[in-house]
């Protein structure tokens, strides 16, 4: 209840500045989000802390010549010590040995520094209207003027306009540059624009949730969403929500505590959605990809076991019994009983009295790992020139991925061989 | 004697940044060091709330795991979630330094820490906090703690030097010939949290970072040698500092921004030399 009545006050009447807060650093956290998603795939996450620390000088002497605390000029000071940033970032990569990494930090603490010498000049001269200044070092969400509220909502939603518009070239010029370049897109235009881009909104995220905490903003989201989807506007648009939703309940978990900060806040919420996605993902979630390696390995140790109850039978065993797979396979007793459990289930043996009866379809499926076994023992001594003794184990771990489609191609390359490099015959 | 004071304390931050910085920089993991500088912000956190105000070494030592957390969830981020690896390392930091401020933020009230002082440090204040040290010379607290660790640094770089030298250069050798790559990893990784966290105090995450990447940068662009490296970035990193010192007196502006200014100044100075002696060079040979 007491959780009901804070979400009742705080979507109330009252609290209408609070209620903008939380709705302006959501469209702001939604804006870095969907920038953010190209920055990530084009591999370059971390430039965000690099622009988010080089805006601070530009701040400064926005601050100096103008004598006022306007958005407007402090945006115009942030933007272009921002892209002199990325601008010198490029030029050292490509004009000496120095790897990315050290470029990056070495770029943002010196522009840092240079911002943390102009503001002490300022906080030392006479003029005492600094105060402002410092929320672009730690971010100041929730104490933001109704004006930077306006002003940063303008330019998000600008923002995600411009990238509506670029979709197609700003996608491929993320995966595929060279390829962008051979299809007459121009690359280089587009590699600038989308640099404004993120420019601008790390300029206006810096004042909601600080200098540090500002490449969260843009790498977390795209990061979660990268899990979830290999489709790239599906992407952006969980990057996006993922945005919007921690701007406004960062906002409102550090409103019902005291003193508890917004930006962290929102970093905060912003993992955990990436966490989860990570996790659970459907694409790539570390979840689904260990139930994909779980169903793998029961594969494979049923073609095994089936493959060897086969072999048997094709040896003339009449009868063949648990005790006899159990000596024959690598696998330990209680394990090999399950596996034989999960055959009879899919009907491909009969367990009568311990003794085990290969069915009919079981013939088949068995008879189909061999032949892949064998298809694959000829492809690689024929086209590889490898021993025959020395095809036998690569076989026995790719005849339990081989396809229909890559059977067929097999098959068709090699001219439906009868035997295989061992002269044993090839079951089809 | 104040000058003295400061330029010695940054200074010594400037040797231990510069061991530690060199092997950052051929590995091409300064950004983890960057990593590791905020998000030891926890760690500090806790230790000083442990501790009141008054750091000492076993405690920082024992801030410095956060450190170790940042670069285990880093590993994790990449090796586990495969998450790719400039990614990994942006999640880990803002989530941990996200976790400091919040803390700071809720019980912070008894503990003299906020993020400005992480971020930028306030080493004008070093002097205030004289110790005796016999013979009737006295050090700030804080250098007597860098010295410390400087050495325990230097020991730890002549002692493991083979190793980390090898997982630097040819970390693939290293692999095949049965090397604990991952130890050594670990092993550097501590040293770097470590000096990162007992830095922060005086001069803050922002010129470690500068002192990091900084003068090994230019160390490199003048010499080939890993060995001279080391110790040509360890000159240059107490030149910036003693420059950056009275930079910073004549203008009355942030010491640890000056420094930082005058390694960004350094920097351009030996990039546009080495590119003007090369384009000499050529000229010549052509």
């Amino acid at each position: 209840m007491e959780i009901w009545g804070h979400i009742n006050t705080f979507f109330s009447a009252e609290n209408y500045t609070l209620f903008v807060v939380s709705i302006a650093s959501g469209i702001l956290c939604f804006a870095a989000g969907v920038v953010g998603t190209f920055t990530y795939l084009r591999k370059r996450a971390l430039i965000g802390d690099v622009i988010s620390h080089s805006v601070l000088p530009g701040v400064a002497i926005a601050f100096m010549l103008t004598g006022v605390k306007n958005p407007v000029y402090f945006l115009i000071g942030a933007i272009t010590s921002g892209l002199l940033s990325i601008w010198i970032v490029d030029y050292v990569q490509a004009k000496s040995k120095l790897k990315p990494d050290t470029i990056l930090a070495l770029t943002l603490s010196v522009f840092f520094g240079v911002g943390i010498v102009f503001l002490t000049d300022i906080q030392h001269s006479e003029n005492a209207a600094q105060s402002g200044l410092d929320s672009f070092l730690f971010g100041k969400a929730a104490s933001m003027g109704m004006l930077d509220i306006q002003l940063f909502s303008v330019i998000a939603i600008i923002n995600v306009v411009c990238i509506a518009i670029f979709l197609r070239g700003f996608s491929l010029i993320s995966f595929d540059e060279n390829y962008a370049k051979g299809i007459g897109i121009k690359v280089s235009f587009l590699k600038s624009f989308l640099a404004v881009l993120t420019v601008i909104t790390v300029a206006i995220g810096v004042q909601a949730v600080g200098v540090v905490l500002m490449a969260a903003l843009l790498i977390t989201p795209a990061a979660g969403a990268r899990f979830l989807t290999n489709d790239i506007k599906k992407m952006l648009l969980y990057a996006g929500s993922f945005g919007f939703a921690s701007g406004v309940i960062g906002v409102f978990i550090s409103y019902s505590g005291t003193g508890m900060p917004t930006g962290p806040w929102i970093v905060v919420v912003l993992s955990l959605f990436a966490l989860v996605a990570i996790i659970f993902g459907k694409e790539k979630g570390m979840y689904s990809r260990m139930k994909m390696r779980v169903s793998n390995n029961v594969k494979i140790n049923n073609e095994n076991v089936l493959k060897d109850i086969y072999k048997l039978a094709q040896d003339g065993e009449n009868t063949i019994t648990i005790n006899d797979l159990i000596e024959k396979e690598k696998y330990p007793p209680s394990k090999l009983k399950s596996i034989l459990k999960r055959l009879e289930r899919d009907r491909h043996i009969d367990q009568v009295r311990g003794f085990v009866i290969l069915s009919d379809n079981g013939r088949i499926a068995a008879r189909a790992v061999i032949r892949k076994h064998r298809l694959w023992e000829i492809y690689l001594s024929k086209y590889f020139q490898l021993e025959e003794d020395h095809v036998h184990d690569d076989a026995e771990g790719i005849e339990h991925v081989i396809t229909p489609e890559i059977e067929k191609h097999l098959i068709k390359l090699l001219d439906r061989p009868e035997t295989d490099p061992h002269q044993s015959e090839i079951p089809y | 004697m104040n000058d003295f004071y400061i330029i010695f304390t940054a200074s010594l931050v400037a040797i231990n940044c510069a061991l530690m910085g060199c092997f950052l920089v051929m590995r091409k993991m300064v950004m983890i060091g960057d990593a590791i500088s905020h998000a030891v912000l926890p760690g500090i956190f806790i230790a000083y709330y442990i501790s009141g105000s008054t750091a000492s070494v076993p405690i920082l030592a024992g801030a410095a795991l956060s450190g170790i957390l940042a670069t285990v969830m880093i590993e994790w981020f990449t090796k586990k979630a495969r998450l790719q690896s400039d990614a990994a390392i942006g999640v880990s930091y803002t989530l941990l330094f996200a976790i400091g401020v919040i803390l700071i933020s809720k019980f912070g009230e008894n503990v003299d820490l906020d993020q400005q002082c992480v971020l930028y440090g306030e080493i004008e204040q070093i002097v205030f906090w004289l110790q005796p040290i016999g013979f009737g010379l006295q050090l700030p607290k804080q250098a007597i703690i860098l010295l410390i660790v400087c050495v325990i640094l230097l020991a730890g770089v002549i002692w493991g030097y083979k190793g980390l030298f090898i997982t630097t250069f040819d970390p693939n050798f290293a692999l095949s010939t049965g090397v604990a790559v991952t130890f050594w990893h670990y092993f550097l990784m501590s040293g770097v949290s470590l000096s990162t966290v007992v830095s922060f105090e005086s001069v803050g995450a922002i010129l470690v970072i500068a002192f990091l990447s900084g003068p090994p940068a230019i160390a490199y662009l003048l010499t080939e040698d890993f060995k001279r490296m080391i110790f040509l970035s360890a000159i240059i990193g107490i030149i910036c500092s003693a420059a950056g010192y009275y930079v910073s007196m004549y203008f009355d502006v942030s010491i640890a921004g000056s420094i930082s200014a005058v390694i960004g100044l350094a920097f351009i100075l030996v990039f546009v030399g080495t590119r003007v002696v090369k384009s000499k060079v050529d000229v010549i040979s052509a």
